[in-house]
This record gives structure tokens, C-alpha cells and sequence, in this order.
């Protein structure tokens, strides 16, 4: 019993997993973190994308308030960004890494509607794949950490 | 194992492993590549967490720091400590491309580059400063699986260059091409003579290396400028071809300083000279010189940077003294006479790759190109003096490379350098930054070049530039990307006072090397070219915008004259007007040449980036030459500077 509910959950996990690449949300940097993941690191990924949100409120944090000021400062504001796009494409973030380039976009055409909108765009689908890498990792972390969390393939 | 102990944030990924890799030990462990100690600069916690891991798991020894001021001071405290560096390129604290050049002057360590960004000038600009890859981030596990290479190569090297005199060749393409072009390129007997000259100190040196060939490791000297300068004072007071180390030693009269530091210095200096001078016209010679692998681009920069000495080759009116002229002019050779003797066939062959039509505007554009890589070539000396030494290693590695690639790359990048060159003229080329990338690059490119000692490559180029009939500076919006490099390294390099010294120690090396004799011995086409000469000299070292132009059109002759006197004209009406020029072409040729970088008072380092310049248009040449149309390659749109 036990073992058909973990093998479920496993199979649940994996489908999770699968998902999220599906989906868009992650690509294959991801993998490559999951590959760096050992017996001596167990959490690695998890530790990785931690810091990945740390840096990410910090970023969207700046770059909030860089839009607050007007006349906005583009040059900035596009640095800002890049840092932000560089992490998440660190982690495999796909949808995030591209917002983050739409949002350069805009910066180099100077068009600050389009950088706020398309800041909101971002703001969003890091809020979404925050989640879902969130209920992800617990998932994982429930499903037992040995089998799941290293090289789910 | 004892790494050079006392690293900060040390990860040892396998302790046993590393026991087995020595720095700088002549040979690698069998279990070499583990144990290679890494040094990576990020400011993104997440991605320094990744590379940690990443080149934990090849076995590579790990320290991270997410500062490049915390980085210098791990690398100049354990001075030995470090194989190789990895470091971002957009950095709050200091620009990666600083930290490369930082570490490339002082510890001369392999230095690695990532970046989000893969735009072509960003990469390009990596590749000047020296760097010996470039990675495009996110990074991937396999592309830190083989930077162990780059250790190696760089080793190797460096003790080639120690080879290098006694052998002849080097392991770059470019130094095994002079023997060729000695051969190839006779016209001169002075030439010769440079060759017996130099070939005489070679083998004295020789004989004071061959003792210290065998220690492959020695103990680092740091050619900080102000030694670069006392060495520089030193051969100059002696002549470059009474400059044996043992007397510059006496001279230099530092203590701690040994002669076999003076003897390796010397030799990388004198390639330095030589490929500033020595640029062959010989189509092999350039090709040798430039890497010897023309790039398309090549042809396509070399469009840009010579669009005038393509048409002027095009049709074939261009002497190859006029050439040389402007060659000699740009190197700055007061000295030397106008006259290059340059065989007018071999100089046309570099620029057969026909009429590349002015890409830019006629008359200024080519102006802007020809005067930059006057310009540029007579720069190179300059730079090459204080990053000479530095590096040279990792240029003469980097830089054949980077030559190749400037050419390849970029037509783009020729331009720029030879925009770089401009820096005089209220181009912002960045004398620093040139400086830095052109000592870069030139170490290369002499080295390619100066086999034999044939100003024609230069001339070449100088001629190109001048046949440039435009008045247009466009090369300085061109060498923008060319620029940043220097810019970033202006920091570096004590600059100005180089240049100076290494102008009038060029001026009086060169024009006793091959270029006097060479400029001497072919009256044709020298129209002016003593004048120009002088002026180009003069300019570079001091003036800024007109001197461009206006040796431009003193010098070319026929053809281009006229076109080249109208740009003149222009240039010397109006010097103010450059500045305006260059703007207006750094608009149209989407190359943001950072003007303002360098102020005309550092006319100096002006020369810096002329060298780059000369150096990429000679490679802009070769390339050209084995390539038909260059125009297709010519892309200029990918750089601008984001400096």
C-alpha cells in the first residue's frame, strides 16, 4: 500500500514535473540544475531557486521604483533587467526570462507604456511560476527526497 | 596539497585531486584537468551558486566571489593561487571587461567571459580585451568541462615566445608566416639589414634565454607602465638595435630585475615593434600577419576601414608607396621617409578585393577609415608598450584570435578599429581603452606581421586609409565597439605617457627598422609622404582630428587625392567638424563610437586606437583579399558601443 501510494505520488510528481516544461514555464537549464544535483547537494535545485527569488524581489523591487520616477531612466532601468533576465535564465525560468527580454524591448525603443505593461506581464508569470515550482518542491520534498528530487527525468 | 593556501571561499571539490595540480608546474598531473583552481566573478548569487557547482563537479577547484574588487585582491594576494578566471561581464562594482584587463596586466591569467548578452559587440569587445572565451550564459556544465585549455594553451605560450627567437616560429599561425614573408618580401636591403639586425640580437638573446628556457615557471615580474616606460626609455636611449638586455638592466637599473625579465620583455617588445612596422604588404605576409586565416569579414571590414584602399587597390593606382606612406605616416615615424618601399603589386593585392565601394559615404568615411588606421598602426606601438609585456602572452594568444575574429567578425570590428585610431580626432577613441585592446591586438598582429619587418602591410594599410576619399570619420563611430575596449582598459593603462614614450621610441626603433630604410628606397608615390608622414606622427601624437585628414591628403596621390584633399579640406577647415563627422557617420554606420571617451589632450593614447585600427584593417585587408565581395560582409549594424 505504502509503496503504491509513494509510486503514485512519484508518477504525480513526475507529471507535475512534466508539466512544468510543457507548459513553457521551465526549460532545459532546469535539467541542468537537476543534474548538478547530488548525494552532496540533495537540495540543490531547491537551494538554487531560492536564491533565484531572493534575487527577484530584489530586482522587481528596483525596478518598481525606477518606474515611479519619471521620466523613467531607461538605461536603468534595461540594466536592472538584464541582471533579472540573467538569473532566470540561470534557473530555466522561460516565460520569465522571455517577459524580461519583451520588457528591454521596450526600454531600447523608450516606450515606457510598453515597459509598464510588460512589467506587469512579468510581475505575473514570476508570481505563477513561483507558485508552481513552490507546490512543486513541497510535493517533491513529500514524495520522498531521495527518489524525487534527484534526477526526476 | 597546497594550493597557495589562504583562498577565501575555497570549495575543493576533490582535495586529493588537487594535490596534483601545480600552477604553473610544467607538467600536468595525471589528473589534470581536477584539481584546476578557478576563480569565478559574479554578482548574481544564483548564477555563482550554479558555476560553483558546476565546476565542482569537473573536479576544478572553486572559489567564488561576487565582487571584482574582492577578486584583484584574492589574485594579487595569491599571486600563484589562480589558473584560470571566469567572470561576468555586467557587474555593479567594476565592468568585467576592466577586471579582464586588470587581470590580464597584472597576473596574466587565462580570464574567461560570460555574458546574457551575445550580441556581436559585447562579444567582440571580449575578444579585444583579451579574453580568452567568451560564454553566453545561462551556462552549460560542458562548456566549463573544457576551460582547462585555456590554461594550457596560454602556458604553452608563453613558452613558445621564449622559443620564439631561436626557432623563428611561433605557435601562433601568424609568427610561422614570417619566415615566409621574409622571404616574400625582399624589396628592401635595409629590410635585410633590420632582419640581420634584429636577427643578431636574436640570437644574443638567444644564447642569455636559453639558460632560463629550461625554468618554465619563473617567478611572475609585473611590467607595471612605469617599468614598461623605464624599459622603454631604456632601449630608446640605447637604439633598438643596441638594446641588449643586459645594458637596458643597467640602464633600468631596478633592483630585483633580472635579465632574462629584460631579455623576454625585450623580445615581446620587438614583436610589438615589428608588427606595428613590419606590417607586410605581401599578401602572405598580411595574411601570415593577421592570422593567417582571412575572414570574410575580414574582406567586409576591410571595407569599411579600407574602403578607400580597396578602390585605391581596385585600381591599382595606388602605389604601394602611397601606401606605405600612409603606413609610415600612421605609424608616426617622424623619422622615417616617406617613401615605403613597398612593392606596389603586393600592396595592391591586399586591396584587390576591388572597389569595395565605399560603403560609407565616400570621401569622409574613408577618410574617417584610412586616418584611423594610420592611425591605429601608429598607435599600436604605443599600446603595445604598456599591456606589451602584460599582455602579450595572452594577447599573442588572444590577439590572433582576436585579430582573426576582429576581422572575421567584423568588418565591424576593423572599423572600429580604425575608428579607434581616430581617438585624435574628437573621436572618443578611447586612447585608454584603445591602448589597452590595441596593445592587445597589436602584439598579435606584430607578431604576424613584423616577420618581415615590411611596413607594406602597414602601408598597406595606411594606404587604404588614406585612399580613403572620404573625409569622414566614420571609423570612429565604427571602433565604438573597438572603443569600449579601450575605454575599459583606459583605466589600466597609465596611458598617455605611454604612448609618448613608445611613440618616440617607435618613431626612432622603427624608422632604423624596416620603414626607413623601406620608405627610403622607393621614391614612387611618395608624394608627400614625408609630410604626411611627419604629420601623421605629428598628429597622432598631438593633434587630434586633423591630423587624419589632413595627411590623408597630402598623401595620397593621384586618384584618391583629390578625394582625399576634399576630405582634407574639409577636415582642416574644420576640425571641429570631425568630431561632428564622426557623429553623423557614427549614426549612419550604427556604430556608437563613444566620442567624448578620450579628451584631445590624450593624443597619446590616441595611438592606441589607431593601432587597433591598423591592425584590423590589415586583417580587413587580407581578409578582403581572399574574399571577393566583401561589401555583403560588411556589417557594420551590430556595433554599438554601449559603453
Amino acid at each position: 500500500m505504502e509503496r503504491y501510494q509513494h509510486q503514485q505520488q512519484y508518477r504525480q510528481l513526475a507529471a507535475m514535473r512534466r508539466a512544468l516544461f510543457d507548459q513553457g514555464y521551465l526549460d532545459d537549464q532546469f535539467i541542468q540544475l537537476e543534474e548538478l544535483q547530488d548525494d552532496a547537494n540533495p537540495n540543490f535545485v531547491e537551494e538554487v531557486v531560492t536564491l533565484f527569488y531572493r534575487e527577484s524581489t530584489r530586482s522587481i523591487q528596483n525596478i518598481e521604483h525606477a518606474l515611479e520616477t519619471t521620466p523613467y531612466d531607461f538605461v536603468k532601468l534595461d540594466n536592472y533587467m538584464h541582471q533579472f533576465r540573467g538569473s532566470s535564465s540561470s534557473i530555466g525560468a522561460k516565460k520569465v526570462r522571455y517577459e524580461c527580454t519583451q520588457f528591454r524591448d521596450y526600454c531600447k525603443a523608450r516606450n515606457a507604456e510598453g515597459c509598464r505593461r510588460s512589467f506587469h506581464q512579468l510581475k505575473r508569470e514570476y508570481s505563477t511560476l513561483r507558485k508552481k515550482l513552490e507546490a512543486y518542491f513541497q510535493f517533491a520534498r513529500q514524495t520522498g527526497p531521495s527518489e524525487t528530487a534527484c534526477r526526476s527525468k | 596539497m597546497n594550493l597557495g593556501g589562504g583562498q577565501l571561499v575555497k570549495s575543493m571539490a576533490v582535495p586529493s585531486s588537487s594535490a596534483s595540480w601545480k600552477s604553473g608546474g610544467d607538467g600536468v598531473s595525471d589528473q589534470f584537468p581536477a584539481g584546476l583552481r578557478v576563480l569565478v566573478v559574479d554578482d548574481d548569487p544564483t548564477c555563482l551558486r550554479i558555476l560553483e557547482k558546476m565546476l565542482k563537479n569537473c573536479l576544478y577547484e572553486v572559489t567564488k566571489c561576487n565582487r571584482a574588487e574582492i577578486a584583484l585582491k584574492l589574485l594579487r594576494d595569491n599571486r600563484n593561487g589562480y589558473d584560470i578566471v571566469i567572470s561576468d561581464v555586467h557587474m555593479p562594482d567594476m565592468d568585467g571587461f576592466k577586471l579582464l584587463e586588470q587581470v590580464g596586466l597584472e597576473m596574466d591569467l587565462p580570464v574567461i567571459m560570460m555574458s546574457a548578452d551575445d550580441s556581436k559587440n559585447v562579444v567582440m569587445k571580449g575578444v579585444t580585451h583579451g579574453a580568452c572565451d567568451y560564454l553566453i550564459k545561462p551556462v552549460r556544465i560542458e562548456a566549463l568541462k573544457n576551460i582547462w585549455q585555456h590554461v594550457v594553451r596560454k602556458r604553452k605560450h608563453e613558452w613558445k615566445e621564449k622559443d620564439y627567437e631561436q626557432s623563428g616560429s611561433v605557435e601562433d599561425g601568424e609568427r610561422q608566416q614570417k619566415p615566409n614573408e621574409d622571404v616574400d618580401y625582399s624589396s628592401s636591403a635595409n629590410e635585410g639589414n633590420w632582419k640581420n639586425s634584429k636577427k643578431r640580437k636574436d640570437d644574443e638573446e638567444d644564447q642569455e634565454e636559453k639558460d632560463d628556457s629550461s625554468t618554465l615557471k619563473k617567478p611572475r615580474v609585473v611590467w607595471s607602465v612605469e617599468l614598461h616606460q623605464q624599459f622603454v626609455a631604456a632601449v630608446n636611449q640605447l637604439g633598438i638595435d643596441k638594446a641588449v638586455p643586459k645594458k637596458i638592466l643597467e640602464l633600468m637599473n631596478v633592483p630585483g630585475l633580472t635579465r632574462e625579465n629584460v631579455a623576454s620583455h625585450l623580445q615581446k617588445y620587438r614583436l610589438y615593434l615589428r608588427r606595428v612596422s613590419g606590417v607586410s604588404q605581401h599578401q602572405n605576409g598580411l595574411n601570415n600577419s593577421f592570422m593567417g586565416t582571412p575572414d570574410a569579414t575580414f574582406g567586409s571590414m576591410s571595407s569599411i576601414n579600407g574602403l578607400d584602399f580597396q578602390a585605391l587597390a581596385a585600381t591599382g593606382q595606388i602605389p604601394a608607396q602611397s601606401l606605405a606612406s600612409l603606413q609610415a605616416a600612421a605609424i608616426g615615424r617622424p623619422t622615417s621617409k616617406p617613401t615605403i618601399s613597398m612593392p606596389v603589386v603586393d600592396q595592391r593585392n591586399l586591396f584587390s578585393f576591388e572597389p569595395h565601394k565605399l560603403r560609407f559615404g565616400e570621401g569622409q568615411q574613408q577618410l574617417n577609415g584610412s586616418t584611423k588606421q594610420i592611425s591605429l598602426l601608429h598607435g599600436i606601438p604605443t599600446n603595445m608598450e604598456p599591456k606589451q609585456l602584460a599582455s602579450l602572452n595572452q594577447s599573442a594568444q588572444t590577439f590572433g584570435g582576436i585579430n582573426m575574429q576582429v576581422s572575421s567578425q567584423a568588418s565591424q570590428g576593423n572599423t572600429l578599429l580604425m575608428q579607434m585610431t581616430q581617438p585624435m580626432s574628437r573621436a572618443p577613441m578611447l586612447n585608454e581603452n584603445n591602448a589597452s585592446q590595441i596593445s592587445r591586438l597589436p602584439s598579435s598582429v606584430g607578431q604576424a606581421i613584423l616577420s618581415n619587418g615590411i611596413p607594406s602591410g602597414v602601408l598597406g594599410r595606411n594606404g587604404i586609409v588614406d585612399s580613403v576619399r572620404g573625409p569622414v570619420y566614420t571609423p570612429v563611430s565604427q571602433t565604438s565597439s573597438l572603443v569600449d575596449f579601450s575605454v575599459s582598459n583606459s583605466a589600466e593603462l597609465p596611458g598617455s605617457t605611454f604612448p609618448h614614450a613608445s611613440n618616440s621610441g617607435i618613431s626612432s626603433l622603427t624608422p632604423k627598422g624596416m620603414m626607413q630604410e623601406e620608405v627610403n628606397s622607393e621614391g614612387k608615390g611618395s608624394r608627400g609622404f614625408p609630410s604626411s608622414y611627419d604629420i601623421f606622427s605629428e598628429l597622432q601624437q598631438h593633434k587630434t582630428q586633423d591630423w587624419g585628414l589632413q595627411n590623408v591628403g597630402s598623401t595620397f596621390d593621384g586618384t584618391q587625392h583629390s578625394s582625399i584633399q576634399g576630405s582634407l579640406e574639409g577636415g582642416q577647415n574644420n576640425p571641429p567638424n570631425f568630431g561632428q563627422q564622426f557623429s553623423s557617420y557614427m549614426v549612419d554606420n550604427s556604430l556608437r563610437i563613444k566620442s567624448e571617451r578620450h579628451p584631445d589632450a590624450n593624443c597619446q593614447t590616441n595611438l592606441f586606437p589607431q593601432q587597433f585600427g591598423q591592425d584590423d584593417l590589415m586583417s580587413a585587408l587580407l581578409k578582403q583579399e581572399g574574399i571577393g565581395s566583401v561589401e555583403s560582409d560588411f556589417g557594420f549594424d551590430g556595433y554599438a558601443l554601449d559603453l
